[in-house]
């Protein structure tokens, strides 16, 4: 039975982790500012793509401000996808990983660091979208209830980084093979998520698989809590929304957990923990 | 008496392959390494020893056997073990390039909850003697192998762990950066003698200056385990024979096959057009033997002599052919 003395110890040794891990990801990109053009920059140019075909089509104002929000997660779910979930890919081919593994933290402290570290240049990404829909493009954005948007954003972020950490776990013990399912991952999620229209326009039981991915519900409550008027393109409703993103979150950590240490036990057995060029 | 720091019983490592038989990189290695004790793991290429420290490092689970480290089994209680161990390997060098010299090592050293302010004494000292001081400051991605290969080591030894694992720590470094690393390492055990330290090479001078003692291990087995003194008087039944031939020697077999030779070892100096041998014989008869065999096969000697056993002698007798040799003796 772990003592009180032992939880504290714990405790600090993996918020130390988290701390240091996110450290190299807030210093490199201090460091080295090329993401600001790459990461930043160039995203918004596929979103003012969407925003002009709505345009065009002279659809709802509202589908702008859908882009718009859909654009804005985009930076979370890459930022879950490549820059925490298969970051263990490069981790071991860089001779980290093995340390990683050999050190008493958590390994879910290291992804916890990723995610953390990587969130300055996420929020820097998101907010530019915001800002180019609001002053470029004007999307009609009417927030009438702030606490609870803000919540659904954070149950939001928590399931998909929840998610995120369960995939890594893959890394553990795939190399190449998850690389690639990473690759598909990325173009497929913005369909099935509606992360540039609302997701109901795939009907209700494509909808409802796709909400398995915590963005979907979380775009689509994010975009009925700020565009009031657009709640009939909402797909279920915002307080069920809230409830399964919720779920979801607290199913994907404690999976994430388990997960997380079969593949590393899968991955010693098998004698690919540390193999590269896999 | 010491305590027992790792000990290794009935240990083995199976490997699945797909087209070939199953590959055994360790079988039936028994070790008994005490605490205060700096143990050397002394083998080719290949041996194993990279296996047995993965195992003892928790990166890797055994097909058979036990392993206990501080007390702790390293299959049930990986946990455990993990606050009071490190490992260096020679040639790796973890990090992040976009971050300085010190701030690598900060890193790691947070992963064992370290307080930064002791972290921080730590890597001022470590710096210094290592004599990295001038490239505290300095991206790691700047560093020469050398200076990458000390920071390495800081990065291991900054967590101050009671059971240290290195795994070939002077690979691929000159000879006075290696000579830093070996001295570095004997000051830092006396230090304290309840640190322990398993370190496995294929260099013999490192394993006789280093190690109290010596397993020696060949295709996953431990054929011998003592002190390099003890290894060596293993052979004062033997005679050692070093011969430089000229031209090299393309094949060892019709030295080899004599009756009276135990090991036969070869190194070629293309440039100098010849090979220096090492035999061990059973005595001094075998000698006309062998120089008979040499010119027979179209060999020319062009310096003999006999002299007392190295630590190298000792491998070439037990396990029959040189660290660095390919070739596999006769069965």
């Amino acid at each position: 039975m772990p003592t009180l003395s032992n939880i504290k110890s714990s405790i600090i040794l993996n918020v130390r982790a988290i701390k240091a891990r996110a450290y190299v990801r807030i210093v490199g990109q201090q460091r080295e500012l090329s993401w600001l053009f790459f990461d930043s920059f160039l995203p918004l140019l596929s979103i003012a793509a969407f925003v002009y075909v709505y345009k065009a089509m002279q659809a709802p104002p509202e589908f702008t401000g859908f882009v718009i929000l859909g654009g804005a997660m985009t930076a979370f779910w890459m930022n879950v996808l490549w820059s925490m979930a298969s970051q263990f890919y490069w981790e071991k081919e860089g001779g980290n990983l093995q340390l990683y593994l050999i050190a008493p933290m958590s390994r879910m402290s290291i992804l916890a660091g990723m995610a953390l570290g990587g969130g300055f240049s996420t929020t820097i990404r998101a907010s530019s979208a915001l800002l180019v829909g609001i002053f470029i493009f004007h999307i009609p954005i009417n927030i009438i209830h702030p606490w609870l948007t803000l919540a659904i954003f954070v149950v939001t972020l928590l399931a998909l980084y929840g998610f995120g950490m369960l995939f890594a776990s893959l890394y553990l013990l795939f190399g190449r093979e998850a690389w690639h399912m990473s690759n598909l991952l990325t173009e497929p999620i913005f369909l099935l998520s509606g992360f540039y229209f609302p997701v109901k326009a795939l009907g209700f039981y494509v909808a409802a698989v796709a909400s398995i991915i915590p963005a979907t519900l979380g775009l689509d409550a994010m975009r009925q809590l700020a565009f009031p008027d657009s709640a009939q393109f909402g797909f279920l409703t915002v307080g069920s929304e809230l409830i399964i993103l919720s779920i979801l979150a607290v199913t994907f950590i404690v999976l994430a957990r388990f997960s997380l240490g079969y593949m590393e036990k899968l991955g010693k057995r098998e004698g690919r923990l540390t193999m590269r060029w896999q | 008496m010491n305590r027992e720091a790792i000990i290794v019983e009935k240990l083995g490592r199976k490997f699945k392959q797909k087209k070939e038989q199953d590959l055994w990189a360790l079988k039936e290695v028994n070790l008994t390494i005490n605490e205060g004790e700096l143990f050397g793991l002394l083998g080719p290429n290949g041996a194993g020893k990279t296996t047995l420290i993965k195992i003892l490092t928790t990166l890797l689970l055994p097909t058979e056997g036990t392993a206990v480290i501080g007390g702790f089994d390293v299959v049930k209680e990986a946990h455990k073990i993990r606050p009071f161990i490190n490992c260096v390997s020679g040639g790796d060098t973890a990090g992040y390039g976009i971050l300085t010299t010190e701030e690598n090592i900060w890193l790691f050293s947070q992963f064992y909850g370290i307080p930064s302010k002791v972290a921080r004494k730590r890597i001022d000292y470590l710096l210094k003697v290592v004599g990295l001081e001038d490239k505290r400051k300095t991206k790691i991605n700047r560093l020469s192998t050398g200076q990458s290969q000390k920071m390495n080591f800081i990065r291991g030894f900054v967590t101050d762990p009671r059971i240290m694992f290195l795994d070939e720590p002077t690979l691929g470094l000159d000879v006075s950066v290696a000579m830093d690393v070996r001295n570095f390492i004997k000051d830092w055990l006396k230090e304290n003698n309840q640190r322990t330290v398993l370190l496995t090479t294929h260099y013999m001078m490192e394993a006789e200056q280093l190690c109290g003692r010596v397993a020696i291990i060949d295709k996953g087995h431990i054929v011998a385990c003592d002190s390099p003194r003890k290894l060596k008087q293993r052979l004062k039944e033997r005679t050692t024979v070093r011969m430089k031939l000229t031209p090299p020697v393309k094949d060892l077999s019709p030295i080899r096959n004599l009756a009276g030779v135990s090991g036969v070892s070869s190194r070629d100096d293309s440039a100098a057009n010849e090979s220096d041998i090492t035999c061990i014989v059973r005595d001094d008869r075998v000698v006309p033997d062998l120089v008979l065999a040499t010119s027979q096969n179209g060999y020319k000697v062009l310096s003999f002599h006999i002299q007392e056993p190295s630590l190298e002698d000792v491998f070439i007798q037990l396990v029959g052919r040189g660290l660095d040799e390919e070739n596999q003796p006769p069965e």
